[in-house]
């Protein structure tokens, strides 16, 4: 799990990051929509928007985690067939009804009904959260409210968050639980995302639930310690999630853009929560520098548009600020988390106006320093690749030989693309083909393909 | 101008393991067409129905068919239309086909 947080930053002369292919521009701001509720007749209300993207999905992840919270833990299988039948229900019915005043109430109460008709047939044989112990009788439906009040719902779904990113379960299955219990993904399109086959995915989800069997209850948010503990655990699988949404092998660009979105909401989510708080604004910060420069990184033909070639008009500016945003928020703490420096390098690269004008003495002292909290091959390459921007090639190519011989990138084509890119700037261009040639033969899909192949010619 | 009902038969979203993503398309499906139905001022109604029922014979009253049965009517719309073959057209575009299931189309005998 140590790599990926290290292709977090903007590179040099070829922005290896890169790789995701599009079928198009992606959408606009990644910001959450708000719910639209629409009334009427029957045709008006077929006529009004309709729920916003993705609404049953998201509606599923908020629905589940208050239901895990009531059911418990263990009774996480229940808590998803609840919900599952009430979006069943809402299809059913909103098909030809049309869209009810308020949808998301609407479908809360479905399931509510559902839980406590289940927990009323159930109550004698079934066990639920520990500290629910008296479900019973008149204060049942009492208790079922209280936890479908919306403040509660938000902490469910931070305390589902944690509960996901328990430290026996591995961190691919972390992440995979996250897009199936909180984010509303099935099973197939997880694994599109992930480019593996849908049993594979069923084994970590398994994997997963097992160990959460095992644990009644949901961790509490309100600052207690058993926060902290986790929080980097959390922060990492978030960020392995956007990771995926960004960096992902080729695949379906939709899905990709989604892992993106769900990764951002998340850690606002996160870092909006006064508990949590300060420690998650580097993260959000990171995560809306990348994702501002989605729609850029891959033109028309699908081709991969490096760094230093974007029409940065493309960016998303609305997400840069949002980003710069959060970066002055998580403050500058001494000594700073890796979190602070990489999104600090990534808001270099997205503040400035052109490739020309990036701060390139800035970016390499905030390399320095990332690579003593994180002495990675990775960082170290990136780190060469912005010395030579401060120095010149040669000290640059001085630095990703020594990178070369250790063999720790040995399969990694982004090291000889650098060193090809830089053996062109000093006119050495029989090198540099041959690096681009060995970059070639490294890449990992089509389109990296092709850009060596564009640079080696 | 006479008054025709469809019946919808089946079509359970429940057997096509939809993702709720999936889901909310297909219901996006079935809202454009109900909209188009109105733009052409042919809609005249529809509902879902509860799949909850009673069936009485010599009126002893017994449950209904149960929900998973195939053809179990879910709902229904009436639209107006000259004749029987242009409201069996205006049917052909229903999203439930998606989900195989059926449209029965009846005129509603004018008196």
């Amino acid at each position: 799990m140590s790599d990926f947080r290290n292709q977090g930053s903007g590179g040099g002369p070829s922005d290896h990051r890169d790789v995701t292919p599009s079928e198009g521009t992606a959408s606009g701001t990644m910001t959450i929509p708000d719910l639209d509720g629409s009334g009427g007749q029957a045709t008006d209300r077929h006529d009004a928007q309709g729920v916003v993207d993705h609404f049953f999905r998201h509606e599923s992840g908020k629905l589940v985690a208050t239901l895990t919270r009531i059911f418990g833990l263990h009774n996480l299988e229940l808590a998803e067939d609840v919900v599952q039948d009430a979006l069943f229900r809402a299809l059913d019915v909103w098909k030809l009804e049309g869209i009810p005043h308020n949808p998301s109430a609407w479908l809360t109460r479905v399931a509510r009904n559902r839980a406590i008709d289940l927990i009323r047939r159930d109550g004698g044989r079934r066990t639920f959260a520990p500290d629910l112990d008296t479900l019973q009788g008149w204060t049942l439906s009492y208790t079922v409210d209280a936890h479908f009040a919306s403040g509660e719902i938000h902490d469910d779904q931070l305390r589902m968050m944690f509960a996901c990113c328990h430290p026996r379960i591995p961190a691919p299955a972390q992440v995979a639980i996250i897009l199936k219990v909180l984010c509303g993904f099935s099973v197939a399109e997880i694994a599109r995302a992930f480019l593996v086959t849908p049993a594979s995915i069923e084994k970590r989800i398994t994997r997963a639930k097992s160990v959460m069997k095992k644990t009644p209850g949901l961790p509490e948010v309100s600052g207690r310690s058993a926060i902290r503990d986790r929080l980097p655990a959390v922060q990492a699988a978030l960020y392995l999630l956007f990771n995926e949404g960004y960096h992902g092998s080729h695949s379906e660009r939709a899905v990709r853009d989604d892992l993106c979105r769900e990764a951002i909401r998340l850690a606002i989510l996160l870092a909006e929560h006064p508990a949590i708080g300060s420690d998650c604004d580097a993260l959000v910060a990171l995560m809306c520098f990348h994702a501002s420069r989605l729609a850029a990184r891959v033109d028309d033909a699908h081709h991969l548009v490096l760094l230093a070639d974007q029409d940065r008009s493309a960016w998303d500016h609305a997400l840069i600020a949002r980003g710069a945003d959060y970066l002055t928020r998580s403050g500058v703490p001494e000594p700073p988390t890796a979190w602070h420096l990489e999104a600090a390098i990534a808001g270099e690269h997205c503040m400035a106006p052109d490739f020309a004008a990036t701060r390139w003495d800035r970016i390499l002292g905030l390399y320095d320093r990332l690579l003593v909290l994180r002495p990675s091959p990775v960082v170290a390459l990136n780190r060469a690749i912005a010395l030579a921007e401060v120095d010149g090639p040669e000290v640059g190519l001085t630095a990703l030989r020594s990178l070369a011989e250790h063999g720790h990138l040995a399969n990694y084509p982004f090291l000889p693309a650098a060193m090809g890119e830089l053996c062109k700037r000093l006119g050495r261009d029989a090198e540099a083909t041959e690096h681009f040639e060995t970059a070639g033969s490294l890449a990992r899909n089509p389109q990296e393909r092709e850009v060596f192949r564009r640079k080696a010619s | 101008m006479a008054d025709f009902l469809f019946l919808f038969r089946g079509g359970r979203p429940e057997s096509q393991d939809y993702s709720p993503d999936q889901m909310q398309q297909h219901m996006q499906k079935w809202g454009d067409w109900i909209k188009a139905l109105g733009e052409k001022g042919v809609y005249k109604g529809g509902a879902p129905l509860s799949l909850d029922s009673k069936v009485l014979r010599d009126a002893i009253v017994s449950d209904g068919p149960y929900a998973e049965a195939k053809d179990a009517v879910g709902g229904y719309v009436i639209v107006a239309a000259e004749t029987l073959d242009d409201a069996a057209e205006m049917a052909k575009k229903c999203p439930i086909f998606e989900t195989k299931g059926v449209v029965e189309v009846r005129p509603i005998t004018a008196m």
